[in-house]
């Protein structure tokens, strides 16, 4: 789930970026008027909590496999949905800083991801509701499997939109989502089983830690607000994706302005590939379309692009030498001046 | 009169489940004393101390330091002048860095970055830790957890120190160390544990609870060595105050009976 | 468990690097954080072709580690766990974009080079990450953080985390080994025990954040978090900043590599 900084553009990181510090400014601000100090370093162990139990294999009944802790919905159930979102900030931070799992041009990607649609959107639509009448056993185990389910699906469906409008891989939309969106079922079933077994254990043994002894931390959080806000996120994602890309014909495929104003240079169009044995290759995903060239120039544009001329080549080798050099000298130079 | 005066007036304290924890403590420990505060699990010691520092109010009585009575009001003050060591030393190093960890109670207090590296400062080295200034509480063996612990408290020049435990835990060599720092302080100090040889050693007097209520209070020497009343309290006499196995002595003296093997002596090494 | 343990260690290495004192650790966490940014956009702005042209880029962790003194292994090996998840999409390129592109006098499937371009950025994008903490440290970085704009709450909840996760790594570490002394041969957790072993560590860790709380309280906390007041950068933050930041530039509009093997084969 954690999305890669390779797999985006510098635009789509950016436009996330901005979305994530909207809801983290106002999740700050909430908590910052609400008078428990408390929730602070509680929110500091909960967040190690996850990483911790992120650590321990649960071995699903059944099958030879395992599976983790997810930590969105539990952080949410259990601090409410603003301390929930902050602390698993806080998580996916130290993540990308020492474990390289998400990139930090994509640290505003993974937030919203796996943050704003637990916190903001399954939270008051799915466990709140399910919530409502007060809290049982059974409900803590629908509530976990069905919230968990929902986020994940939301949140790899928007992995699948930021990859494809940041256009950094040739995976097809349609291919993708196939791919996506069946695994994180799999994977938010088993997170909703282990979620629910964790809160129905803290429920009985201290029923006064789930969550509505926290009310104060999301009177504020209505659906009315969740959902302006949200639509305020989607117009200006959109706005921004429709000044930088231009769409093909099949209505799929987005091409990206480089954010530094230069023009992406691809097939100009799809056609349809007239090489039969190539489509029955990947017959598995019939309807997607092979590019073809169009002209000569464009050939050449994308191998200068691409750097794949021998001089381009040529030069590549040596700038890699060139910086290894540099930095072989470096080290020599400074190991010297250290023993003189 | 001096701040150094803690007093407990008539303590009751039931927690929100009804378990009622304390019913009537009450003692005064003056300054620059050094009192043990010893009972068997669960018998209040821990709710004593939170009562004394203002973490949980009691249902009846008061406390009091120096002349001024501990109110919400007063609390922030009374903090100030009153420092807690806690038993596990990685619930009180809750910063990145030792150093940063001493400065967080200076700082609170509103004072100017120099006069709070002034303080941090002051206090790593009191403990003899100023090295570890930058380093992360991770990295500390037991020891030094413990000693960078006390030099958090000190920074903030409290006048009475209460201490949780503060050798559970450590190794031999550590546990003297600790020890040995507790006794070079002048403040007046409290200290709770299990581990009675250093009750012994530091506190001149103790305070044994028992059940929420103080069975008895007075020198240690004497009340620890008095088996029956230990014995009642859920406790037992410290080995240095045990005769010894072979000789029966009570007390620091060669053994009567040779040891053939060693020649050693058990009273000696005690 | 292993997994604990060496989750736990690779932090603490990175930790311990980021104490040594060199010019690039003696830099100022900001100066380092907006450079870092400055690399990210030059190497993702690349379209999903360029190859050769992110080459250049390698300058700069390149650079970093032999001014920092920090040594390849544990970042080479952090990349292997990370790489897979990239190859894993990139890798079913070549089949989707078959587009013949001339290539050394040869011709190759131009999804070849969006995969090249992937594993490229990739590591890229990772070895920059890993070593800005490397010669940062969490503490300064935060200070950094909170130096442009990352709010106080935040700060002192995110340096919470750091601390508190090797104690609970720990402790999560020593449930487990209590839980597999007694269930041997078990691979994970058994479904009976799902809700009792991470709900002990849970509970278990609301106390422990009450004690904190406690101990935070006892010096003064009062929702208001106290921080160190910040450093200003000096004249080498400006030389790192743009001195970098040219070469960025420099890299991102002008084809280096192909302006250079021009000069060598003279094509």
């Amino acid at each position: 789930m954690h999305m890669a900084d390779a797999l985006i553009s510098p635009a789509v990181g950016g436009i996330m970026w901005a979305v994530s510090a909207g809801f983290t400014g106002y999740s700050v601000r909430k908590l910052t008027k609400d008078p428990d100090e408390g929730i602070v370093p509680l929110m500091g162990v909960m967040g190690a909590f996850v990483f911790a139990a992120q650590m321990i294999n649960f071995t699903i009944p059944g099958t030879g496999s395992s599976g983790h802790i997810g930590g969105g919905m539990l952080l949410s159930a259990l601090l409410g949905p603003v301390g929930g979102f902050l602390t698993l900030a806080s998580v996916l931070l130290i993540q990308a800083l020492f474990f390289g799992d998400g990139g930090l041009l994509a640290y505003g990607c993974n937030l919203a991801n796996m943050g704003i649609f637990t916190s903001f959107v399954i939270y008051p639509l799915v466990w709140r509701r399910i919530m409502k009448k007060g809290v049982t056993a059974k409900r803590i185990w629908w509530g976990s499997v069905l919230s968990v389910v929902a986020a994940l699906q939301l949140g790899a469906f928007s992995v699948v939109l930021e990859t494809f409008a940041s256009g950094r891989t040739e995976l097809p939309f349609s291919a993708f989502v196939v791919l996506m969106q069946p695994i994180h079922l799999a994977i938010g079933v088993v997170e909703g089983l282990v979620t629910a077994a964790v809160l129905t254990f803290v429920w009985q043994a201290r029923p006064e830690l789930i969550e509505p002894n926290r009310a104060h931390l999301q009177a504020g959080v209505s659906l009315r607000k969740v959902l302006v806000v949200m639509g305020i996120a989607v117009v200006l994602t959109g706005g921004a994706l429709s000044l930088f890309a231009s769409s093909f014909p099949d209505g799929l495929e987005w091409s990206m302005f480089g954010v530094m104003g230069e023009e992406e240079i691809t097939a100009a169009g799809t056609v349809h590939s007239t090489f039969s044995d190539i489509q029955e290759k990947t017959a598995v995903l019939p309807d997607y379309t092979f590019k073809v060239p169009d002209g000569a120039t464009e050939l050449t544009e994308t191998a200068a692009l691409a750097g794949t001329s021998v001089s381009g080549l040529v030069g590549g080798a040596m700038t890699l030498v060139l910086a290894g050099l540099i930095g072989f000298a470096v080290t020599r130079f400074r190991k010297r001046e250290t023993h003189a | 009169m001096s701040h150094h005066r803690l007093e407990a007036i008539h303590l009751k304290y039931a927690y929100p489940d009804g378990h009622e924890a304390l019913h009537d403590v009450s003692f005064e420990a003056t300054h620059g004393e050094c009192v043990g505060i010893i009972g068997a699990n669960g018998a209040g010691k821990s709710t004593l101390l939170m009562l004394l520092m203002g973490l949980l109010h009691p249902g009846a009585g008061t406390v009091r330091i120096g002349e001024v009575e501990l109110t919400r009001k007063t609390l922030p003050d009374i903090r100030k002048r009153v420092g807690m060591v806690f038993q596990n030393p990685d619930d009180q190093l809750f910063m990145p860095t030792v150093g940063e960890d001493a400065a967080f109670g200076p700082r609170n207090a509103g004072l100017s970055e120099s006069e709070v590296q002034e303080k941090v400062t002051a206090a790593l080295s009191r403990v003899g830790i100023l090295h570890l200034r930058d380093r992360a509480p991770f990295k500390l063996s037991g020891g030094e957890k413990h000693a960078a612990a006390i030099a958090s408290v000190l920074a903030m020049d409290p006048d009475i120190l209460v201490l949780d435990e503060p050798t559970a835990g450590l190794d031999p060599r550590a546990r003297r160390r600790v020890m040995g720092l507790l006794e070079s302080f002048s403040h007046t100090r409290l200290i709770t544990g299990h581990d009675l040889d250093m009750i012994l050693a530091l506190c001149p007097r103790v305070v044994i609870l028992r059940e929420g209520r103080v069975a008895a209070d007075g020198p240690s020497s004497t009340l620890l060595a008095d088996s029956e009343l230990m014995e009642a309290c859920g406790l037992e006499v410290p080995l240095s105050l045990q005769p010894c196995a072979k000789c029966g002595y009570v007390g620091h003296r060669k053994c009567q009976v040779d040891m053939p093997q060693t020649g050693g002596s058990p009273c000696e090494s005690r | 468990m292993p997994d604990v343990s060496s989750a736990v260690r690779d932090m603490h290495r990175m930790e311990a690097l980021a104490r040594s004192n060199t010019g690039v650790h003696r830099l100022h966490p900001v100066t380092k954080l907006l450079t870092v940014l400055m690399f990210l956009i030059a190497a993702l702005s690349f379209e999903r072709h360029a190859f050769g042209r992110l080459l250049p880029l390698f300058l700069f962790p390149v650079l970093t580690a032999a001014l920092a003194d920090l040594p390849w292994k544990p970042f080479l090996k952090r990349l292997l766990f990370v790489e897979p998840f990239v190859i894993g999409i990139g890798i079913l390129n070549p089949l989707f974009d078959q587009v013949p592109v001339p290539f050394a006098g040869f011709e190759a499937a131009r999804g070849w080079f969006t995969f090249l371009s992937l594993f490229l950025k990739t590591t890229l994008t990772v070895l920059a990450a890993l070593q800005l903490i490397a010669c940062t440290g969490m503490e300064r970085l935060l200070a950094g953080l909170h130096a442009m704009g990352l709010p106080r709450v935040l700060v002192l909840q995110v340096s919470l985390t750091y601390r508190y996760l090797t104690v609970l790594a720990e402790e999560a570490g020593r449930l487990l080994t209590a839980y597999s002394l007694r269930a041997p041969g078990q691979k994970g957790i058994r479904f009976s025990a799902w809700g009792s072993l991470a709900g002990m560590l849970l509970l278990r860790s609301f106390d422990r954040a009450q004690r904190i709380h406690h101990a935070m309280q006892l010096r003064g906390y009062d929702g208001h978090v106290p921080l160190p007041p910040g450093t200003m950068p000096g004249m080498a933050d400006a030389v790192w900043f743009f001195g970098w930041s040219c070469w960025f530039a420099l890299v991102r509009f002008v084809d280096l590599p192909l302006w250079l093997g021009r000069l060598m084969t003279g094509g």
